[in-house]
């Protein structure tokens, strides 16, 4: 096995159903231990692109080499897949009892029964269903279920492990559980993983390395710091929880940063921009601070606003807070700050954010694709 | 009245008494129609499991035959089956009209599309993605069908009991190539057609209570496989 060849290298797969491009990935490489998770909304094509690793759909283009052989003719398909492991949305258990759900992938390899057994029990163990054992699969909650069925996967020791969705639909301690049982396990075997979520809490749990997909396309993959703080366009930034998108124009061009003036205030990022050229501003919520409007003269800050307060909600532990400085902002304040700040509907306020917190995407378009060389990573770093 | 009750009590003496030719002809109804549905099985299932998991064009009319077939009417079987094992047609040179083997023939074709039909739903039945998940396990394409198959076993019990409660029931086919002949291949529903003709109610209301607890005994057996299954 040569190390420094990727898991997977992906050349110019293009799926076609029912006459339109469902999916289209012109490269992709997975490397070996990597935790590769990949988001988007539904009907993004991360299914489509699971199954068609996995060799269970056809592409209509394009080459797939798992470990430098190309599948289906260098490496038959059926010793490829007997290489992956993958559990889908719907535990999709057998009919039997949780052991031989478990046991059924080492039966399918043809497996003697006595080599079975010890495989099977520290796979049970492993995922906290030993004592469900003898249980039929039937009978089991929606969480051991999903148990048995990540246990089945693992019990292959395969070295590739794909996961479609496997925690959409258990309530939110199962989930927790069972992500950390996972992350737990995913850490000790560094097994090689491509993860499909919609959830964006549990892609950052898991990632080593973060993809975001949108009709068909991999807009942007990297670190999944870089892809939450440096989002390559609007689509992904919003996707990753960047709520805040002022479209603006650079209005001055200073020795180290720029002046945008969005709504007609003046805020000052960092960005290679020209004086003229439209842009978007992402900041996160969570690095807008809201201030008491001290009464007195204040010192005006960089980035600093009057804002009023247009709606408050609670969120369990936190406030999103909306306020308007000419131009919306979105916040998150904990409960306490909330308390001291007297956060009201109506009231003023002041809206701060640091200028490295902000992130520059070129053009003040909606458009959910990005300029080609963006791909792979963000335009700049602020 | 005394008719029915004259019939009971004599049926209850055959019964009782192990009656040679009634034991025989019991026997020959089981080997006959277990046969032929066992045969049916085979089909029926390989045939059903393949539509369900296959995409062809006309499948749809294929599957409103195999539906039609469930409803085959056993004396166009036994028709068609006559005339391809007479003498003179197509099947005549293996020389087996009016032999049980004739009988196992008409009743495997009467059984199989029922067999076929509910394999055929019951397989369809199953999640979509369950193919794609036995065959991420690692399985071959019959790995995968025998799995399937393993999945829809309830459903397929189902279909053990339609199919043999078809032909162990039915009368036309068997009468036409089997021939009714004393003995040889004279089954329970013949003979009940053959014993009410000639007036003889008695063996007839006899061999009509074999018949039916001969029914019900096989279909208890299944549906308690059916219930434990369930249950478990």
């Amino acid at each position: 096995m040569n190390a420094s060849l990727p898991v997977f290298d992906v050349r110019n797969l293009q799926v076609n159903r029912g006459g339109s491009l469902i999916l289209n990935v012109p490269a992709l490489a997975v490397a070996e231990g990597e935790i590769l998770v990949l988001i988007g909304p539904n009907g993004a094509g991360k299914s489509t692109l699971l199954q068609t690793l996995s060799a269970l759909a056809k592409p209509s283009r394009g080459e797939i080499f798992f470990r430098g052989q190309k599948i289906g003719a260098e490496i038959p398909l059926l010793q490829y897949r007997r290489k992956l492991a993958m559990v889908l949305q719907e535990p999709l258990l057998f009919d039997t009892t949780v052991y031989h759900n478990v046991a059924s992938g080492l039966k399918i390899r043809g497996m003697k029964r006595d080599e079975i057994e010890p495989v099977v029990a520290k796979a049970l163990e492993r995922f906290g269903i030993a004592h469900l054992r003898d249980r039929s699969a039937r009978t089991l909650s929606g969480g051991e279920a999903r148990r048995a069925s990540i246990a089945r996967a693992f019990a292959t020791n395969p070295e590739v492990l794909l996961l479609d969705e496997p925690f959409s639909a258990l309530d939110p301690i199962m989930r927790e559980t069972l992500i950390e049982d996972l992350e737990k396990v995913l850490r000790e075997t560094r097994i090689t993983t491509i993860f499909v979520t919609h959830d964006r809490m549990e892609a950052l749990r898991l990632a080593t390395r973060l993809g975001v997909m949108n009709a068909g396309e991999i807009l942007q993959t990297g670190s999944p710091d870089d892809v939450m703080n440096h989002p390559a366009n609007e689509f992904v930034a919003s996707l990753v929880g960047v709520e805040n998108l002022l479209h603006g124009k650079v209005a001055k061009k200073k020795e180290s940063s720029i002046i945008v003036s969005v709504a007609e205030l003046d805020i000052e990022v960092t960005g290679p921009m020209e004086v003229g050229e439209e842009v978007t501003l992402c900041i996160r919520p969570e690095n807008v601070t809201l201030l008491p409007v001290l009464s007195g003269t204040i010192r005006p800050e960089r980035n600093t606003f009057r804002a009023a307060v247009d709606k408050i909600t609670p969120m369990g532990f936190y406030q999103k807070v909306q306020v308007d400085c000419g131009f919306p902002l979105v916040t998150y304040v904990t409960n306490t700050s909330s308390l001291e700040l007297s956060l009201k509907e109506g009231i003023e306020v002041l809206a701060s954010f640091k200028t490295r917190a902000l992130h520059v995407i070129r053009g003040a378009s909606s458009s959910l694709v990005s300029e080609p060389k963006s791909r792979g990573s963000s335009l700049q770093d602020t | 009245m005394d008719l029915i009750l004259e019939g009971i009590k004599k049926a209850f003496w055959l019964l009782v008494s192990f009656d040679p030719e009634v034991l025989g002809i019991t026997l020959l109804s089981i080997k006959v129609s277990g046969s032929a549905t066992l045969i049916s099985l085979f089909i029926g299932i390989s045939v059903g499991a393949s539509v369900a998991l296959t995409r062809f064009p006309g499948r749809r009319i294929v599957v409103s035959l195999i539906n039609t077939g469930m409803a085959l009417p056993p004396v166009v079987v036994g028709l068609f089956v006559t005339i391809s094992l007479w003498r003179n047609g197509p099947l005549g040179f293996l020389g087996i009209l009016y032999t049980p083997l004739a009988m196992i023939i008409a009743q495997a074709v009467i059984a199989t599309p029922i067999v076929t039909g509910i394999t055929l739903a019951a397989v369809q039945q199953l999640p979509a993605k369950l193919r794609l998940q036995i065959l991420a396990l690692g399985a071959t394409r019959l790995q995968m069908l025998w799995i399937l198959i393993k999945e829809a076993k309830l459903s397929l019990l189902a279909a053990v009991m339609a199919g043999f409660g078809g032909v162990i029931s039915e009368v036309g086919a068997s009468i036409m190539v089997g021939g009714n002949i004393k003995g040889y291949s004279r089954v329970l529903t013949t003979a009940t057609v053959m014993e009410t003709g000639r007036g003889n109610f008695d063996v007839a209301i006899a061999l009509s209570i074999i018949l039916l607890l001969l029914a019900y005994l096989i279909n208890l057996v299944l549906t308690q496989i059916q219930q434990r299954e369930r249950r478990r």
